[in-house]
């Protein structure tokens, strides 16, 4: 009996996830892999892995979801001969898409006995950092280099977008986002619910230490509000050629690496934290790159410049 | 009395269940947008109100019954701006190409 939501849940998501494949029109297909992002962070939940299922949610339903959109309006009607790809490069990612396929299954349905795990390792040593949240003792002290290089790809990410502003406009703001006509509830909406969404935000940052939560999940809600702002028109886009901006863009990944760097005098080496200090260290930084992560992400979904600088 | 608790949770969760049985049937069955919205907003309001009133009873602190209303307040204020934002692209004669 209780395997029959987890059969209805896998049900969907093959639905979901051929609909986004088959679907003729670029926007269905965009919907179909939020949809998609939406099943599968239930499909978490039922793993109990609530951190991966909250990080699935707020960026592979959400943002990704709202910057595939958005890159589909920008497209708009551009429909270039090109764009379909040749019968032999499709054959060619369906193979390959078969291989990886059959391989997961291999491995799911043949598991080595016992399984390989990390996990007591892990567990072990977590008592030393004073986190509770095995997720983020692995994400901030274990794996500390993957996090850091993680977030400078976020900030290369927004380099490339913003690389793509014509020499004209460069410097300026992204273009509004809002909707084509005002809108009564999405104005109310950007005026209730920010204060609400920030406390929320805040709070998945701070829980990250103990419990399901962290820097993307926290910073994306942040994000969140802040681009539900901009698209009522409460606030325009920020010119890209701010330092206000360009600082709190890598405000996070400084702040990363000056405590990885500290590690050589205050501990044993880069990004190693010290004992007494580690989850002082550890909260400071997730809070700096949840911030980072809010304004990149924010800019992001809004786009290269597209007015000049006043 | 926890038999009674049991008994209230789940003529609670069934009733939200059936609103929002019947609002995927308005869903897929009614003629046009804002008759469909109607539906919608029957399930997301009511039903799940009453799935939340059912759960109140089973939630082990205070603190996790208020998140509980939190969630379904959230719920309702983003439901009906949602469906006010599409109500109104239908009316104006579609979303923008």
């Amino acid at each position: 009996m209780s395997l029959l939501p987890d059969f209805a849940l896998v049900l969907f998501l093959l639905m979901a996830a051929v609909w986004t494949v088959a679907a003729r029109d670029r926007r269905d297909s965009v919907i179909g892999f939020i949809v998609v992002g939406l099943l599968l962070s239930l499909a978490w939940i039922r793993l109990n892995s609530v951190d991966v299922a909250l990080t699935e949610a707020a960026v592979g339903g959400g943002a990704t979801g709202l910057l595939l959109l958005r890159a589909c309006a920008r497209l708009g009607p551009i429909e270039t001969e090109g764009a379909h790809p040749q019968l032999p490069l499709r054959i060619l990612t369906g193979v390959l898409c078969a291989v990886v396929a059959a391989a997961l299954a291999t491995i799911v349905l043949f598991p080595i006995e016992p399984a390989p795990t990390l996990a007591p390792a892990a567990a072990a040593h977590m008592s030393e950092l004073g986190l509770g949240n095995p997720v983020t003792v692995v994400l901030l002290a274990y794996r500390a280099i993957d996090t850091l290089l993680e977030k400078v790809v976020l900030v290369l990410a927004l380099i490339g977008v913003w690389a793509l502003t014509p020499d004209l406009l460069w410097g300026g703001a992204p273009g509004s986002l809002r909707a084509q006509q005002s809108s009564g509830p999405l104005t109310f909406l950007a005026q209730v619910l920010p204060p609400v969404g920030i406390v929320i935000g805040v709070y998945l940052i701070w829980n990250g230490a103990d419990r399901p939560g962290g820097t993307f999940q926290g910073g994306t809600v942040l994000a969140a509000m802040w681009l539900l702002v901009m698209m009522a028109d409460l606030r325009e886009p920020p010119e890209i050629r701010l330092h206000k901006l360009r600082q709190l863009v890598v405000f996070g990944p400084v702040v990363f690496l000056v405590a990885g760097f500290a590690g050589f005098w205050i501990a044993n080496g880069f990004l190693s934290y010290p004992p007494d200090f580690a989850k002082p260290i550890i909260v400071l930084v997730e809070a700096a790159l949840a911030l980072s992560i809010a304004v990149i992400l924010g800019m992001l979904v809004a786009g290269p410049a597209a007015r000049a600088p006043r | 009395m926890n038999v009674l608790v049991d008994a209230f949770t789940i003529a609670s969760v069934s009733a939200g269940m059936f609103f929002f049985l019947a609002g995927t049937v308005g869903l897929l069955r009614f003629p046009d947008t804002l008759t469909r919205l109607h539906a919608l907003t029957k399930a997301d309001n009511l039903g799940f109100g009453l799935i939340v009133l059912g759960l109140l009873p089973q939630s082990p602190d205070v603190a996790s019954g208020v998140k509980l209303v939190v969630v379904w307040l959230l719920v309702q204020l983003a439901g009906a701006s949602a469906s006010q934002l599409i109500a109104q692209f239908a009316s104006k004669g579609g979303p923008p190409a």
